[in-house]
């Protein structure tokens, strides 16, 4: 079999291509931007595109360029802590769902069944009624809509491998359950475990869009390409470019990490080979 | 598949309390005193007192708990801080808005997604195939909201074909009512149908490369009718999966577009909750909603009994 070459892949090559762009620019964001993403000035709002500020100005007559390089910063933070809330928390129920069994595994799965009914919009949602809203309760939010996820393909790959004879043999030699667990069953379920992160971030960072489009999620001025939206609705007939900017990026974004994701399986899939 | 069908419906009764536990648990014990909370800074310490023994706060948890359940059960949600009315009768009266929008939405999903992704799997690796795959893309990139200000953008501030939100009712006439959902059902459903493309396309390639259907050919039978009667139908389990989750993040998406259209349905009267600090609301909704895609779950879970008898076997 010859070996596939990633850069041949055209997905795979694109969707890296737009996320490196991403994470650059919000590396470049931490030290760099055009404008102050902060700097409000009373004549120059809602500008459309023009020299001084390629994407135009918003409300207060700050640069949209710059504060959509800012929040390419927040999206990239709340999706890497929400999938990480998602894949430690759903990984951990997994473990023990299918590793334990018997009563543990039913009553367990219920739970994760239960949790499938919270949608991040609704975790955010009863979240924001007890505390205030802000970048900390999407990614929570988030995280727990992730959990069922990982947790179902935790469970499903620890029942597989518990029957395996090398998992069979390590017990026989009499390997303890912790070391079982952690030395052969978990590094063996990873691989669909990688690529259901790397599905999930886009996920994430359309979730956080929303949550921040409804109030939910990163708070003003703090720039956030959902709470962006949110803003230039308002000003829709007077300055049609503050909306397609901000959702420009989050599409591209998306777009991109989709395409990589796919890239991704496509390559590491032998049956698609 | 009467025993499947009780020892799902077992499971779904337990889902259903650790949902009821959840809901309850978040509102009740993370915030310490949702009375202090209701009252805000303004509240004397004895109103918060007074308030506190109104909604039976004294008595321990799982006594609370448990009557609330109890009334949750007889569909008595508690009373609204700010209206002032029963919570269930709230809900009763935006889910008019809400369950129209969450149908007509998946009912432009299935409608486009499922005969496409046929379309695209018929037709793997031609023209038709990459322009399906190429749109479903574009589809699950564009936020739901984003493509719904589009929408407003296009067909209410450029053409001035339709308003850009609101909602008189459905007593002001079906035809009104329904052309206040199109737009927000159109952005919910596409997003929601360029995954379901892709499932459906990916399900039934698989299927179209099993020997049966070779069979099929084989034997001269007309392709149309392989790919409806040999492939299609045992294509349809993962596209029900799909389909059914997508379902649930359907009724979540209804929640942001109503915000996008100014809909006064289920999230609008949440989010409106939140702000005004009236927990019984949010806690009703919550319990609502979550109790609903649960069920929704369900209901998947036993179609696949009905459509693949091995899974019936397997679990009695």
């Amino acid at each position: 079999m010859t070996r596939r070459r990633p850069l041949r892949h055209v997905t795979f090559t694109l969707g890296a291509a737009i996320t490196l762009a991403l994470i650059a620019t919000a590396v470049l964001s931490l030290v760099y931007t055009p404008a102050d993403p902060l700097a409000m000035s009373i004549t120059g709002r809602l500008q459309g595109p023009s020299g001084p500020h390629p994407f135009g100005t918003d409300h207060f007559g700050r640069d949209v360029l710059s504060r959509v390089m800012t929040g390419a910063v927040t999206s990239i933070a709340v999706g890497v802590i929400a999938v990480g809330i998602g894949a430690g928390a759903g990984m951990l129920l997994g473990l023990l769902s299918g590793y334990v069994g018997g009563w543990t595994d039913e009553i367990l799965m219920r739970l994760v069944d239960a949790v499938q009914g919270f949608p991040a919009i609704l975790s955010a949602l009863l979240f924001t009624a007890v505390f205030s809203p802000g970048m900390l309760v999407s990614m929570v939010a988030i995280g727990i809509a992730f959990v069922p996820a990982f947790a179902r393909l935790t469970r499903g790959s620890v029942l597989e491998l518990r029957e395996r004879e090398f998992v069979v043999a390590a017990r026989a030699l009499g390997g303890r359950d912790a070391r079982l667990v952690l030395r052969h069953i978990l590094p063996n379920s990873l691989p669909p475990l990688v690529v259901q992160a790397t599905t999930s971030f886009p996920v994430a960072i359309l979730a956080e869009a929303a949550l921040a489009y409804l109030g939910l999620g990163a708070q003003p001025p703090h720039p956030s390409w959902g709470l962006m939206l949110k803003e230039a609705q308002n000003f829709l007939s007077l300055n049609p470019w503050f909306a397609v900017f901000p959702g420009g990026a989050i599409a591209l974004t998306v777009l991109g990490l989709n395409f990589l994701g796919d890239g991704l399986r496509d390559l590491l899939d032998p049956k698609t080979a | 598949m009467r025993r499947y069908a009780v020892r799902k419906a077992t499971a779904l009764g337990a889902t259903l309390l650790f949902v009821s536990v959840l809901v309850f648990l978040v509102v009740r014990i993370l915030p310490g005193d949702p009375a202090a909370l209701i009252m805000g800074t303004e509240g004397s310490p004895e109103a918060t007192a007074r308030l506190r023994e109104a909604l039976g706060l004294n008595r321990p948890l799982a006594v609370q708990y448990v009557e609330w359940l109890a009334g949750a059960v007889r569909g008595d949600l508690g009373r609204s801080i700010q209206y002032d009315l029963p919570v269930g009768q709230l809900i009763l009266t935006r889910l008019p808005v809400t369950l129209p929008l969450a149908v007509l939405a998946a009912t432009f999903m299935l409608v486009v997604a499922v005969p496409l992704g046929v379309y695209a799997a018929t037709h793997h690796r031609r023209p038709g195939d990459y322009v399906a795959m190429i749109v479903s893309q574009l589809g699950i990139s564009i936020p739901q909201f984003w493509s719904g200000l589009l929408l407003i953008l296009f067909f209410s501030v450029t053409l001035g074909w339709v308003r850009s939100g609101g909602f008189d009712g459905w007593s002001a006439g079906v035809w009104p009512a329904l052309r206040s959902l199109l737009l927000p059902a159109v952005a919910l459903g596409f997003f929601q149908a360029a995954v379901l493309v892709r499932a459906t396309r990916s399900a039934v390639l698989d299927v179209l490369r099993e020997d049966y259907v070779r069979t099929a050919r084989a034997k001269g039978l007309h392709g149309g009718r392989v790919v409806l009667k040999h492939a299609f139908r045992n294509a349809l389990i993962p596209i029900v999966t799909v389909a059914g989750l997508q379902l649930g993040q359907l009724v979540a998406g209804a929640i942001v577009l109503e915000s996008v259209f100014a809909l006064p349905g289920l999230g609008r009267l949440a989010l409106g909750a939140i702000g005004a600090r009236d927990l019984p609301v949010v806690q009703g909704v919550a319990l609502f909603v979550a109790a609903a895609i649960v069920v929704i779950n369900f209901a998947v879970d036993l179609a696949y009994g009905l459509l693949d008898p091995r899974i019936r076997f397997e679990s009695s």
